[in-house]
C-alpha cells in the first residue's frame, strides 16, 4: 500500500516537477500523446492479470470494461497522431508510470482470491485519481493541438466515470 | 415507397396520436459522451426506443425490469416496450450513465 502510493506519488511529482519548477517545461503535445497512451495500456496490463486472477465476477466485468474502453480510447489516440503526423516521443513521466505499473504488478502477483481483488480494485481507484488529476490539472491544459485537447477531455470524463465504478466496486467488497 | 408517404404525411398532419391511436412510435435516445439525451422519455407501450451510440465506446441500456440492449460503438440498438410501467435504466459498463422510461399503457 505506501510502497504503491510512494510509486504513484513519484510519477505525479515528475509530472508536476517537469512543469512546475521552470514554468516553461511543459510537456509537449508528442509528450502528452505519449503519457496518455502509456497511462491506457498499463490499465488495459493490470485488468488483463485481474482477469486472468480474479474469480469474482463483478471485479472481472469491471476489468474487462477496462480494457475494452481504454483500448478504444487508445485507438483514437493511435488514429489521431497518425491524422496530426505526430511521433509520441518517450519521457520521464511515461518511464515512471511504466515503473510504478509494473512495482504493483509484481505486488499483486503474490495476491489471490479476496486479498488480490480488494488491492487490484483500490489501486484502480488510486491509479485513475492519479491519471484524472494529472489530466485536469497538467495534461489538458498544456495540450496545444484541438483534437488532441478534445480527446483528452472525453477520455477524463470517462475515467472519472471509472474512477466512481471502482469506488463503488471497492464498496461492494468490503 | 408507401411506408416513405405515410410517414411524410403523418409529419404533415402533425396529428398521428390523434389520427391513429393504435400506431407504435419510434422514439430516438442518443448517446454522445457518456449522456443519454434526452435522458427522461415518455412512451407507450408498443412503441420503439432507438439509442443512437455515437461514442467511440461500447455501452448498454440496461433496465432495471431486467432488458437489456447492447449498443456497440458507433452503432445503434432497439427495444420495443412490452409492459406498462416506469423503468429507470444504466449502462451496464458505465454506471453512471442514467435514464429513465415512463411506459403508459
Amino acid at each position: 500500500m505506501i510502497l504503491r502510493l510512494t510509486a504513484a506519488a513519484a510519477a505525479i511529482a515528475l509530472l508536476v516537477g517537469a512543469n512546475g519548477a521552470l514554468g516553461a517545461d511543459k510537456p509537449t503535445d508528442p509528450q502528452i500523446a505519449h503519457i496518455a497512451y502509456t497511462a491506457g495500456v498499463l490499465d488495459i496490463e493490470a485488468a488483463k492479470q485481474a482477469i486472468a486472477t480474479s474469480k469474482n465476477k463483478t471485479v472481472v466485468d469491471f476489468a474487462e470494461t477496462m480494457v475494452r474502453d481504454h483500448e478504444a480510447v487508445n485507438k483514437q489516440a493511435l488514429d489521431l497522431v497518425k491524422k496530426l503526423n505526430v511521433t509520441p516521443e518517450d519521457n520521464d513521466t511515461s518511464k515512471a508510470l511504466s515503473q510504478a505499473a509494473e512495482t504493483k504488478r509484481q505486488e499483486l502477483a503474490k495476491l489471490s482470491g479476496a486479498d488480490f481483488d480488494k488491492a487490484y480494485v483500490e489501486h484502480e481507484v488510486a491509479y485513475h485519481k492519479q491519471v484524472n488529476g494529472a489530466l485536469e490539472t497538467l495534461l489538458i491544459p498544456a495540450a496545444q493541438n484541438g483534437e488532441l485537447k478534445s480527446l483528452l477531455e472525453t477520455g477524463l470524463k470517462l475515467f472519472q466515470g471509472h474512477q466512481q465504478h471502482a469506488e463503488h466496486v471497492a464498496t461492494e467488497l468490503k | 415507397m408507401l411506408p416513405m408517404r405515410a410517414a411524410i404525411l403523418t409529419l404533415l398532419l402533425g396529428a398521428a396520436p390523434v389520427a391513429f391511436p393504435s400506431q407504435a412510435e419510434s422514439i430516438k435516445v442518443t448517446i454522445d459522451g457518456l449522456v443519454y439525451a434526452p435522458a427522461e422519455i415518455e412512451a407507450k407501450v408498443g412503441d420503439e426506443i432507438e439509442w443512437v451510440n455515437k461514442d467511440a465506446l461500447v455501452h448498454t441500456a440496461t433496465l432495471n425490469g431486467g432488458a437489456e440492449v447492447l449498443l456497440p460503438a458507433k452503432k445503434s440498438g432497439r427495444l420495443v416496450l412490452q409492459q406498462p410501467g416506469s423503468f429507470d435504466y444504466i449502462c451496464r459498463y458505465h454506471p453512471n450513465m442514467k435514464g429513465h422510461i415512463t411506459v403508459r399503457p
